[in-house]
């Protein structure tokens, strides 16, 4: 047979069956928009819990307060220290001057602190060091500790371990929430594909009879199959990116502190993922759910 | 030339198919296989386009084993044989035409050759003007016609019936037959499983009677009855 004649037949009889089966090609589609919907909507949230989990972690930090007899020139100098510990990241110098002022602002105009004080700032030179992550923080805050320099450290212990633990768990629940999906979508659009192929039995055993070649009889299914993948799959798509678009700019208006994934280059991946994957999945499912048919 | 040699078919459920049966089979002639359900008629059709392997024995057909055969060659095989059901089995939601351009298609004919064979075809087995008909708008005489238009559209050697009168009256039976005979006296051999005696009777072709996977009787130019003991 000509290749030209076997590819216009390929073809014809993909699309000739999609519009045949109307209400199986759809409900496959929906099926499969659904799945992909649900999967890429799992992947965005726990994109955006990580996120969250790591814009916290970079905002605890760890209070170094110096001797309060050390001069401002080794205090500043013991900056050296601190930027050598593994884990580190960024550092700020807190002088007395500043740490006073701060006190000063935070009880108002009326009352002056330093005159209440006798005219003696109380407060040491100070560092606030921030962690590459939390996870780094108690080891960090340990090392300076053993400094002489150093009189005390203070950071949120508690909130810190609380916070390694929470990002364990999004890492974790996360994980095992995209796999469930993966596996439930899987599963669903496998059944979907099996249940179009089902109805089409008896014209598979029917071309089996008058001698068609089993790679004749996938073909078809296989255009059929990758069609119907790729349009659920961009169905999916379509809602995800106008849905997440939205939902992004509600949540940057309403609750501007929350910290959200808005960019769109990690959106267009999962988008891309989706696609190739829904496409894939369609394709090849339906070529394995012919294979039991072809055996006669 | 269809040839069984000591063919045996032992089904997985332990039931016995064919037992040692040895039968051959010249291009061009008539063959009624006749004989209790369950004797084995089916056993022999589907064994002969290797829908089913024999448990021993050798099945040759023009000269070619068909159990040595490659599975890749099964296709070709069995675009060398029509097959018509007792069910007829078209595709429901496909016009005649395209029923019948389905076996053509199948086999990756070029659309111009579909165009001009199909419409001969149907023709033939006397339903021209149907071509535009869904299967549920036809009779099942007329269901049948279609079915053989199919079978034998790609001009196979051979043509297997399995039982293709038993869901028709008795007049469009006859008619069912005469076309089957007219495709016969053009040259293909037809091998029909049937309980149709009146068929049987009246045509007096070869008969061979099957019971318990064996074969009791094998006639030239035979009638339907006979004794099971």
């Amino acid at each position: 047979m000509s290749l030209s004649s076997y590819i216009r037949y390929t073809f014809r009889d993909a699309f000739r069956s999609i519009g045949r089966h109307k209400g199986m090609a759809f409900a496959s589609i929906l099926t499969i928009a659904i799945s992909l919907f649900i999967l890429g909507s799992t992947l965005l949230l726990v994109l955006n819990s990580q996120y969250l989990v790591s814009t916290m972690e970079s905002q605890v930090e760890i209070n170094v307060f110096m001797q309060l007899d050390l001069d401002r020139q080794d205090a500043l100098a013991f900056q050296k220290n601190i930027e050598k510990i593994p884990g580190f990241q960024s550092l700020e110098f807190v002088s007395k001057e500043d740490a006073m002022s701060i006190m000063q602002d935070r009880f108002g105009k009326d009352t002056d602190i330093l005159k209440s004080l006798a005219g003696v700032n109380p407060f040491p030179d100070s560092y606030r060091v921030k962690a590459q992550s939390s996870e780094s923080i108690a080891a960090i805050a340990a090392e300076i500790e053993q400094f002489s320099e150093v009189e005390s450290i203070r950071y949120g212990k508690e909130l810190v371990d609380k916070l390694l633990d929470f990002t364990v768990w999004v890492k974790n629940v996360g994980m095992a929430i995209i796999i469930g999906m993966l596996l439930a979508g899987l599963f669903l659009i496998t059944t979907t594909i099996r249940l179009t192929v089902f109805a089409r039995k008896n014209e598979i055993s029917i071309m089996k009879y008058v001698g068609a070649t089993n790679w004749f009889i996938r073909f078809p299914f296989f255009l059929e199959g990758m069609l119907i993948g790729f349009l659920g799959a961009v169905t999916a798509g379509l809602i995800i990116y106008f849905g997440y678009g939205s939902t992004i700019q509600y949540v940057i208006k309403s609750v501007p502190f929350l910290p959200v994934v808005a960019d769109f280059n990690e959106l267009y991946r999962i988008l891309a993922v989706l696609i190739i994957g829904g496409t894939t999945i369609g394709a090849v499912g339906s070529v394995i759910a012919v294979r039991k048919y072809l055996k006669v | 030339m269809i040839q069984f040699f000591n063919v045996t078919k032992k089904f997985d459920n332990g039931t016995l198919g064919l037992e040692n049966i040895s039968v051959s089979i010249n291009s061009g002639e008539f063959v009624f296989l006749v004989g209790p359900s369950g004797a084995g008629k089916s056993t022999f059709t589907r064994l002969l386009i290797r829908e089913l392997l024999p448990t021993s024995g050798q099945i040759m057909l023009d000269g070619k084993s068909i159990i040595r055969m490659k599975s890749k060659e099964v296709p070709h095989l069995r675009r060398k044989i029509g097959f018509i059901f007792q069910d007829f089995r078209l595709l429901q939601e496909r016009t005649v035409y395209e029923n019948v351009a389905f076996a053509l298609e199948a086999v990756g004919t070029p659309n111009s050759e579909v165009k001009k064979r199909v419409p001969t075809v149907l023709e033939m087995v006397g339903i021209g003007d149907k071509y535009a008909c869904f299967p549920e708008e036809l009779s099942g005489g007329e269901q049948q016609r279609v079915a053989i238009a199919r079978a034998i559209v790609n001009n196979p050697s051979i043509l297997l019936a399995d039982e293709p009168t038993g869901n028709l009256d008795p007049s469009t039976s006859l008619e069912i037959m005469k076309i089957i005979n007219d495709i016969n006296k053009r040259g293909t051999t037809i091998i029909m499983a049937t309980h149709d005696s009146e068929s049987v009777n009246k045509l007096r072709k070869r008969v061979i009677v099957l019971n318990k996977g064996g074969i009791l009787r094998d006639e030239l130019k035979g009638g339907y009855d006979y004794v099971i003991k």
